[in-house]
């Protein structure tokens, strides 16, 4: 009786198998085999900061295309790249690492509430509905989309000031909070040697005085830094100024020329001045 | 029975304090603060300049395109600034700022009470004034009203119906208007008929306002074609889709025009816009506006002139110290004000001051899928769906479930047991819908 049973289900199981072996060999799909070793290269993120739904998508993408030019992992950066270029045998340009940095520092003492906002908290929403609760309606909402979009928890909304900050090792210029934010605050920008950085961190494009009245840390548009760059890379648009990252020298001379503290300077050592007057 | 829409609707309660009160003519403000974009589509372009002197009438700025209206001065005396002014949603846009002095009106406005009653002029012609005045959709969508007279091709309109079901609370704006301009808003109708080349024309409003169909349905007697429906009372029957299922009882297809079902609604106070803007010659540059709510002391009408801030017809109500919340329209679709500075444009048909403790959200809980948001929904669409989909970024499935079809009515959020900012999210999903067909094309 045992013997039987075993029989027809251990047939049925070889039949079934030598099945599968003869239609999965009629029907196999060519794959390159390259795919999976670009796959294995790319650091399986799924973040999508690439333009391509996933990893997977992407590796396809450098498989098929003929260069590797605007083919970029912002999370693996140049490395990966490299290595995907070696598996293909194709040539990645060398893009320089990004991070995200947030262009408003109306913080809660520098910027006053006018207003109280109840609805939901979520800033797409509000924004649809308010240009804000304090007197700049370019500014930071602070109810976090960006925090909710970022997938490596590299950007969060300190209570204490209600605005967003990037935690730089994290960051890897994926871009989700670029386009999560409504108010088009958060840029992208080169990480500079030894993740030295300077920016406007502003985006009030309102005249200096409204922007001053809003805001005590607005850029008001005086142009004192325009004047005071010796490379040219501070450009005046709308009220708002705008440092070129590219052509930025870091020098700091815009730094202490601003007269509202709107140009933020990050990861720098301590000024001469500032070294000596601790000192004495 | 009473007829209505027939799909979803709620019936919030009417708390229309105001009704009954005659119109009071506001105070012209001492300065006048006017928006260049007070309507959908393209801001209008300013034609004046610092120092300019103006009467009340002066064409300040004209029409930035077809979607576009003019915008007269509302008040004489000389511009101080074209400048960028707070609007309700505390955005930064361009208005023209004017200091009064005088009330001194453009010659050719006849200002007299006389009713004029005969109107000869062709349609287009009628289009052509209309355009003139600046006039649009005075019910608070502020859609320019000549655009809608200019059916696009191959459609045409059967029937005219004229909105002044006022189905928002505490609104009573267009009831005071009927009460103290009955014959005017019929002239205005069978002006807007001609205009049109219809020979129909009905007007819906709501069962609670009795002393309006009684006045209205007497006078239409001696108007050819116009006939007053009674409708029952239920929110949102002042949408254009509602009101034309309501009346004629046709739907109109997803993504279409209403004159797609043959209709083309006009509300109350457009239609005595255009016969104040046709027979008189007078454009538009005041309107009437409700000022009510727990918030004020006195409940009334004001006749105020564009531009005029909100604090001031505050003020004249008796607000209280510590409003919670100022809106800009009625309960349901209005918009709170993020400050009381701004001025009355061409679509706020009301002010409403809430107390503190009534204007607080409750706190928001987990969907029980009672589906009452369902059974509210005027456009038939699953409310809980679509916020779920809006909340994980799932723009197909929002896409697919018709977010675009969403009027915005807020009876979803009004009803959930739960608390939960259903419209808040939908309008969310609907702009982003909108913004993927708009680049997919």
């Amino acid at each position: 009786m045992i013997v039987t049973a075993i029989c027809i289900v251990g047939g049925t199981g070889v039949l079934c198998a030598t099945l599968l072996y003869f239609i999965s060999k009629k029907f196999e799909v060519a794959e390159n085999p390259l795919l999976a070793q670009v796959q294995e290269a790319l650091p399986a993120a799924n973040c999508g900061g690439c333009g391509y739904p996933g990893c997977s998508a992407f590796a396809s993408a450098c498989v098929k295309a003929s260069s590797l030019d605007g083919l970029l992992c912002p999370v693996g950066g140049s490395d990966v790249m490299a290595k995907v270029a070696t598996i293909l045998g194709k040539t990645a340009d060398n893009v320089e690492p990004r991070v995200a940095v947030v262009r408003c520092n109306g913080n809660c003492e520098a910027r006053l509430r006018t207003n109280q906002y109840d609805g939901t908290r979520n800033c797409r929403i509000a924004s649809q509905l308010y240009g804000g609760e304090t007197g700049c309606s370019f500014g930071c909402f602070g109810y976090g989309d960006c925090e909710a979009a970022c997938t490596f928890g590299a950007i969060a909304v300190n209570p204490s000031t209600g605005l967003p900050e990037v935690i730089e090792s994290k960051c890897t210029a994926c871009g989700a909070c670029v386009k999560a934010c409504p108010k088009n605050l958060i840029e992208l920008r080169r990480r500079g040697p030894k993740s030295r950085r300077i920016y406007v961190s502003c985006m009030n494009r309102d005249k200096g005085g409204p922007a001053r009245k809003a805001c005590d840390n607005a850029c008001i548009g005086c142009s004192k830094c325009v004047k005071e760059c010796a490379f040219d890379a501070i450009t005046m648009a709308n009220n708002l100024a705008f440092i070129d990252s590219l052509k930025c020298r870091l020098c700091r001379k815009c730094v202490p020329v601003c007269p509202t503290g709107a140009i933020i300077e990050l990861n720098f050592p301590p000024r001469k001045e500032a070294a000596e007057a601790k000192e004495s | 029975m009473q007829k209505t829409f027939r799909i979803g609707g709620i019936h919030p309660p009417a708390n229309k304090w105001s009704a009954g009160k005659a119109i009071v003519k506001a105070d012209i403000p001492s300065q006048a603060i006017v928006p260049l974009a007070q309507h959908i589509g393209a801001p209008a372009q300013a034609l004046v300049k610092k120092g300019d002197k103006l009467k009340v009438g002066t064409l300040i700025a004209k029409a930035g395109g077809f979607v576009s209206a003019n915008i007269h001065s509302p008040v004489s005396g000389a511009v101080l600034k074209i400048d960028e002014s707070l609007d309700a949603s505390g955005y930064k846009r361009p208005a023209i700022f004017i200091d009064t002095e005088g009330d001194e009106w453009e010659e050719g406005i006849d200002l007299s009470s006389e009713i004029r009653r005969d109107c000869k002029l062709s349609p287009q012609e009628i289009v052509a004034a209309i355009n003139q005045a600046g006039i649009v959709g005075m019910g608070g969508a502020t859609f320019p009203t000549h655009v809608k007279l200019t059916p696009p091709s191959g459609f045409k309109a059967e029937i005219l119906i004229i909105n002044a079901v006022e189905c928002e609370p505490f609104l009573t704006s267009d009831h005071a208007l009927m009460l103290a301009h009955g014959e005017e808003i019929l002239i205005g109708t069978s002006i807007l008929m001609r205009a049109l080349g219809v020979s129909k024309a009905a007007i819906g409003i709501e069962s609670n306002k009795p002393d309006a169909i009684a006045l209205l349905s007497r006078l239409a007697a001696s108007f050819e074609g116009i006939t007053v429906v009674s409708l029952k009372e239920r929110y949102p029957q002042g949408g254009e889709k509602q009101l034309i299922d309501a009346i004629i009882r046709r739907q109109v297809k997803s993504g279409a025009l209403p004159i797609s079902a043959g209709a083309v609604v006009q509300n109350a106070g457009t239609a005595f816009a255009v016969y104040e803007a046709v027979q008189k010659n007078k454009p538009l540059v005041e309107r009437v506006v409700t000022v009510t709510g727990r918030g004020v002391g006195n409940p009334a009408n004001y006749l105020a002139r564009i531009g005029t801030p909100l604090r001031q017809l505050m003020e004249a109500s008796g607000v209280i110290s510590h409003p919670g919340k100022i809106i800009s329209g009625g309960p349901m679709m209005g918009k709170a004000v993020a400050s009381a500075e701004i001025p009355v444009t061409k679509g706020c048909s009301g002010i409403l001051i809430l107390s503190a403790s009534e204007s607080k959200r409750k706190q928001m809980r987990n969907c029980i899928r009672c589906a009452k948001c369902v059974d509210a929904c005027p456009m038939g669409l699953n409310p809980t769906l679509l916020m779920n989909a809006a909340e994980f970024a799932a723009w197909d499935t929002a896409e697919s479930n018709y977010a675009a079809d969403c009027i915005e009515c807020g009876s979803c959020s009004y009803v959930c047991p739960s608390h939960r900012p259903l419209l808040d999210h939908i309008r969310m999903a609907k702009g982003k819908v909108m913004e993927i067909a708009r680049s997919r094309k």
